[in-house]
């Protein structure tokens, strides 16, 4: 097996606080995970729950209280460290009287191209993130999913093997967020390996290969994202339509909710099949049949009131 | 040496010319414009004095207010939009950008500070005389100039890695302030009776850059000789101080938290 790509152990981070700054919050505490080379890894949490505290550490930005952190065997302490990865701040605002091109030549001077390789890579890395059309025009005048766009080109220009992303869907259109989860998937055909934190759920579920949750700056669990996120299905939603004088069983009725033309009904996923029958017998057009799901913000929900999910007949690393 | 301190130094060069840093060298153009023409007219036999004094003077106060208030942001301006947390996750050393920073304001305000010596040139030979050798005098006065500038430039980005913008601004003035006054603090200090006080002016007086070893604004308006041992002194005065504020404000940079 290949050594990791990432490797923290015990890193916390305290911050300290009030006017004296004797007190002190934990930001970030006792997080140790492994993430292997070639892995998408998405980082999932609520606001506060520390990602961009551990990303900044990752990065260097700050320094931790404890613990320590190597990314491609090197420490994060050690400046050549630098040279593997490429990050993508959250919400990132970059010298707004540069062009576009102008930043990314800007950022490519530190990573020793030839004069001609920096204004080739800048090119195509400006059409990669879809800002050709833009290069020449000042980051003042950028909406924000153009800046991340930007911000995203910059991470990935030097070719690093290991890209940091914090929020990296943030603030883009579906256009913009479908071009973002191509660009990992393609990093990761690259063989590079992604850590990004996300609070949309199915970027998670469909780009990354294991995910880690955090909340209260503790990591709560490491896995697959159908491990970690999916849960247990309890219920399944019914969309179904009436063929005209048809009249609901009265069986249903109480558990019916009328939307316009359609009808939309939550059941047991024991007793679907059942549901489905009594349909059938009134000749209901069915719509669609979807599992139903505790959605992102209630797992958040959960873990912010330390309530652990339940998962079933899966292995879940829980600290 | 590493290479990572240029690239920094010319984007602030870049950044003060887009954000029309230099538009004061208008105000400063009119300026000198419009004291030429009123000096032309007013006095007799000494409009060199005048404009020279005027001029220098100029260069020096319009330096000094760009050298603080750029300064002070040059390091929280960063924090504060962030645009410096993608480009310390590059392979670029902490001192590395500050030593970036600080050559990219210090080239902004040789470039500012050359074409106001222009500016004052022009203005000299408007006022109807030919060039004289005491001329070149304004030169060094000018070059004095720079070194003050330089070394309060470096006060400011001390100051801004650890305070905020306009705490920076208060502690970098007050030492330019204290500063033009070394001499006579220390003076100042010999008089006293009380020995703590004594010991305490002597420190403030060793501590604090002379600023008044930097004006050479008279003797260049009154064509007065200045030694080459001073120029030398002089320039090795400021390095040290800019050097040993350029370590201090690494040290401090380097372990700070941008949160």
């Amino acid at each position: 097996m290949s050594n990791p790509a990432i490797e923290i152990a015990g890193l916390t981070k305290d911050y300290p606080v009030g006017f004296w700054r004797k007190r002190m919050r934990r930001s970030l505490d006792n997080l140790t995970l492994q993430v292997e080379e070639g892995e998408v890894f998405g980082f999932l949490g609520p606001n506060g729950a520390g990602k961009t505290t551990t990303l900044k550490l990752l990065t260097g930005l700050i320094f931790p209280t404890s613990g320590t952190a190597r990314v491609r065997g090197r420490s994060i302490d050690d400046v050549a460290m630098h040279r593997e990865i490429g990050y993508l701040p959250e919400q990132p605002y970059f010298y707004d009287y540069l062009t576009a091109r102008e930043l990314l030549d800007y950022y490519a001077r530190f990573s020793n191209f030839s004069d001609a390789e920096r204004k080739e890579r800048v090119s195509r890395f400006l059409e990669l993130v879809g800002l050709a059309s833009a290069a020449d025009l000042q980051l003042r005048k950028y909406s924000k999913g153009m800046l991340q766009r930007a911000g995203i080109a910059q991470a990935i220009l030097h070719d690093p093997k290991v890209v940091f992303l914090d929020e990296p869907m943030s603030g883009l259109d579906p256009i913009g967020r479908r071009d973002v989860r191509d660009i990992i998937l393609d990093l990761k055909k690259q063989g590079k390996t992604v850590f990004f934190s996300t609070h949309i759920l199915s970027d998670a579920e469909m780009l990354c290969d294991r995910v880690a949750v955090l909340a209260g700056g503790k990591l709560q669990g490491v896995g697959a994202p159908g491990e970690i996120v999916s849960l247990e299905v309890h219920a399944m939603d019914i969309l179904f339509e009436l063929r005209a004088g048809r009249t609901l069983p009265a069986g249903l009725a109480e558990s019916v909710t009328r939307i316009g033309g359609r009808f939309h009904m939550e059941v047991p996923e024991a007793q679907l099949y059942a549901a489905l029958d009594e349909l059938r017998d009134c000749d209901a057009r069915i719509l669609s049949v979807s599992p139903v799901r505790p959605t992102l913000e209630d797992y958040f929900l959960r873990l912010v009131n330390n309530e652990r999910p339940v998962s079933h007949g899966v292995e879940v690393t829980a600290r | 040496m590493s290479s990572a301190p240029m690239p920094v130094a010319v984007n602030t060069f870049r950044e003060a010319v887009r954000d029309r840093v230099l538009y004061n060298l208008v105000f400063f153009a009119l300026l000198m414009i419009g004291a030429a023409i009123l000096v032309g007219q007013i006095s007799i036999g000494i409009e060199r004095l005048v404009i020279i004094n005027l001029g220098l003077s100029a260069i020096s106060i319009f330096g000094l207010v760009m050298a603080i208030f750029i300064g002070v942001g040059l390091v929280s301006k960063e924090i504060e939009k962030r645009t410096l947390y993608s480009l310390l996750a590059r392979p670029v050393r902490r001192w590395e950008f500050l030593v970036g920073k600080y050559a990219g304001l210090v080239l902004t305000l040789a470039v500012n500070t050359a074409f106001m010596t222009l500016g004052l040139g022009l203005a000299l030979y408007y006022v109807g005389r030919p060039y004289v050798a005491a001329d070149a005098l304004i030169l060094v006065a000018v070059y004095f100039i720079l070194l003050e500038l330089a070394l309060v430039t470096a006060l400011a980005l001390f100051f801004s890695c650890f305070s905020s913008p306009m705490l920076s601004t208060l502690f970098t003035l007050g030492i330019y302030i204290t500063g033009l006054f070394a001499s006579d603090i220390r003076e100042f200090g010999e008089l006293m009776k009380n020995p703590g006080l004594k010991i305490a002016m002597r420190v403030l007086y060793y501590i604090v850059p002379n600023f008044h070893n930097f004006n050479a604004i008279g003797a260049a308006a009154h064509g007065e000789a200045i030694p080459f041992s001073v120029v030398a002194q002089n320039t090795l005065y400021a390095a040290l101080y800019v050097a040993l504020l350029l370590i201090g404000a690494s040290a401090v940079f380097s372990n700070r938290n941008l949160k």
